[in-house]
């Protein structure tokens, strides 16, 4: 059976903590329907040497004679593999190891065992050509020079990647007319709101062109039309360029809108690797239905997929029904029912 | 000219663009450039105090001329050599911005060093012209060399310990990564600064035990020798020996620097989420 078989089945590994019972598979490296991944990640661990003291002066004072260190696994034999193209959202809950395999993908941090590639480079190199390949956004972060206007970021990007001049005049055009950017890119970056900042970061985040997106938290601050419109021109920026788009973020419109497959991990291992829906369906089963009667009540009703022919059927037939709409449940309640699900489940001794 | 320029390394063809935008930024900051240049008063505090103790006579060879040109002298060594890149790299590193400088194609510390090239040739364009002033107006131009050969040696001196005060900065910038108390070294390394390179009472002054430890140190190739050699106290024979000695110490600093950062890199982890 090929990897794709597995998505679109959902591929969950360390079922004992979750409710559903999705098949049990190793994760596969290479997905053999579309050739090696431009991600591939195996069996992964980062480790963290973390210094621990206690709080007070004493303390403060002793740990200089007598260090004590334990090592804080981030990631924990932590494999996947993403094909060229695919736009995969990463999910986890805080402290998950979301933002510490991003860091070990785009080559800020070393493994402390197993393997990574991205784009056929090992990451942990930062050999040039690799880092001209990728991108890291990180909403919390700018790259943007913050007492001089956008422009100047661009043309000094220009200069790091090395961007002919045609080139550059051609994406930069192309990108700031995508994002509605226009005279903004000449105002001080300290004058732009957060959305117009957030938009010339991505701006400059791709005027090398990227074949590999990694995005922390895009859209973060954001209001929802900005995240809309960065949500589309990340799409159309994925289609256009076939550009390989790894998202976390806690937003899960961005993941819904964006990410077709999502990969979940908890405490830096692989909880669910598979099809959005498909995660929905498992751990939510229940659609939801919602009823507007005549007389402009809305009633919501859980209602399980086997049921909901005959739920309907009887609804309608009561009468009284002005409008009735089945949905799926919001990705928001998907993700707290699974993450609440596994804490209760470890906390049973 | 295209052709010539495309077979550069890429580094070396991204830094007119990199010392463009390390100019923009300079000029950006320009009135808090103006006051820190402004707030630099120390020359002039301790050049009041030895006037005021040389009325009578010298001390170990300086009369009021010599140390009015010393310290005019001082500040302009200051000046273009000063480096304060330590507390760029300690924000970014506990920031976590560092990493957006560490996923580019283009070394962090090339980075550094180009805005740091700007910033000393932003403040140049303010401080000689005004330092020149002050040298003609307070009557010390005539105490500082004309001799091609020194003014030469002079200018290597300057270069010199540019490059080291620029690495020795970026190097304890770098303890970044490994320690959280930095600055604290930072503070300590200034301290040192002000009492063993030169900077507060000429090394002349000092009794020769203090003299001769002050000059085992790095710190007079910092700041005073290029000073000693534009007021006179060494002649050719003398200052070359003294420049090889600070291209010694320049060697070993670029070597400290590169040896910490590439395994202090390793070391950043958890900053910055």
């Amino acid at each position: 059976m090929g990897n794709r078989d597995l998505r679109a089945s959902g591929r969950a590994v360390k079922p004992a903590s979750v409710k559903y019972s999705p098949r049990v598979t190793s994760a596969d490296p290479i997905d053999r329907d579309r050739g090696p991944g431009d991600i591939v990640v195996d069996h992964l661990v980062k480790e963290y040497r973390v210094h621990e003291r206690a709080s007070g002066l004493v303390a403060a004072i002793g740990s200089l004679f007598r260090r004590r260190y334990t090592a804080r696994r981030a990631v924990d034999d932590l494999s996947f593999s993403i094909a060229r193209g695919e736009r995969v959202g990463f999910l986890g809950p805080n402290g998950a190891g979301k933002t510490t395999t991003l860091k070990v993908l785009s080559g800020l941090l070393h493994p402390t065992s197993g393997t990574v590639r991205v784009a056929g480079h090992e990451p942990r190199r930062r050999r040039r050509e690799f880092l001209r390949t990728i991108t890291l956004v990180m909403g919390q972060k700018q790259q943007l020079l913050w007492d001089l206007p956008p422009a100047d970021t661009f043309a000094m990007n220009r200069a790091i990647y090395d961007i002919p001049r045609k080139e550059y005049d051609e994406t930069l055009s192309e990108l700031t007319t995508l994002l509605e950017l226009d005279a903004t890119v000449r105002r001080p970056t300290r004058q732009l709101s957060l959305g117009e900042r957030m938009k010339c970061e991505l701006v400059a985040a791709l005027l090398h062109r990227p074949r590999v997106l990694f995005l922390d938290e895009p859209t973060i601050g954001l209001d929802v039309e900005m995240q809309a419109v960065l949500r589309r021109f990340v799409k159309e920026y994925n289609e256009r360029f076939s550009a390989t788009v790894l998202l976390t973020s806690h937003d899960m419109d961005d993941v819904t809108a964006l990410c077709p497959r999502v990969i979940v991990i908890d405490k830096g291992c692989l909880t669910y690797d598979g099809d959005l829906r498909e995660l929905a369906r498992r751990v939510r089963p229940h659609k939801r239905v919602i009823v507007r009667t005549v007389d402009g009540k809305e009633e919501t009703e859980l209602v399980s997929q086997a049921d909901l022919p005959r739920f309907i059927a009887q609804r309608l037939e009561r009468g009284q029904v002005a409008d009735l709409t089945v949905a799926d449940p919001p990705l928001e309640e998907v993700m707290r029912e699974l993450f609440a699900t596994r804490a209760q489940k470890e906390a049973v001794p | 000219m295209s052709a010539a320029r495309s077979s550069l390394p890429p580094w070396l063809r991204a830094a007119p663009a990199l010392l463009r935008i390390g100019l923009l930024e300079a000029f950006a900051y320009r009135a808090e450039f103006i006051v820190w240049m402004l707030s630099t008063t120390m020359p002039f505090i301790m050049l009041a105090l030895m006037s005021a103790v040389t009325r009578e006579g010298t001390i170990a060879g300086f009369d009021q001329p010599a140390f009015t040109a010393y310290y005019m002298a001082t500040l302009l060594v200051r000046h273009l050599t000063g480096s304060w890149v330590v507390w760029q790299m300690v924000m970014e590193i506990r920031q976590g911005t560092l990493a957006l400088k560490l996923v580019r194609p283009l070394h962090p510390l090339w980075f550094y060093f180009l805005e740091a090239v700007s910033t000393t040739f932003f403040r140049s364009l303010i401080s000689v012209p005004l330092i020149a002033l002050a040298f003609v107006l307070l009557g010390a131009g005539g105490s500082l060399v004309t001799d091609p050969a020194l003014l030469g040696c002079a200018a290597l001196g300057i270069a010199g310990a540019w490059i080291l005060n620029f690495t020795l900065s970026a190097a304890i910038g770098t303890l970044g990564l490994y320690i959280e108390s930095s600055v604290a070294v930072w503070d300590l390394w200034i301290g040192c600064f002000m009492i063993f390179s030169g900077y507060l009472l000429p090394i002349e002054l000092f009794p020769p035990w203090l003299a001769s430890a002050a000059r085992s140190m790095p710190f007079p190739y910092l700041q005073s020798l290029p000073v000693e050699i534009m007021t006179g106290r060494h002649d050719l024979a003398h200052a070359l020996p003294l420049l090889l000695r600070q291209a010694g110490w320049a060697a070993g600093s670029i070597a400290l620097l590169l040896l910490l950062w590439r395994r202090g890199v390793r070391r950043f982890a958890a900053y910055g989420g």
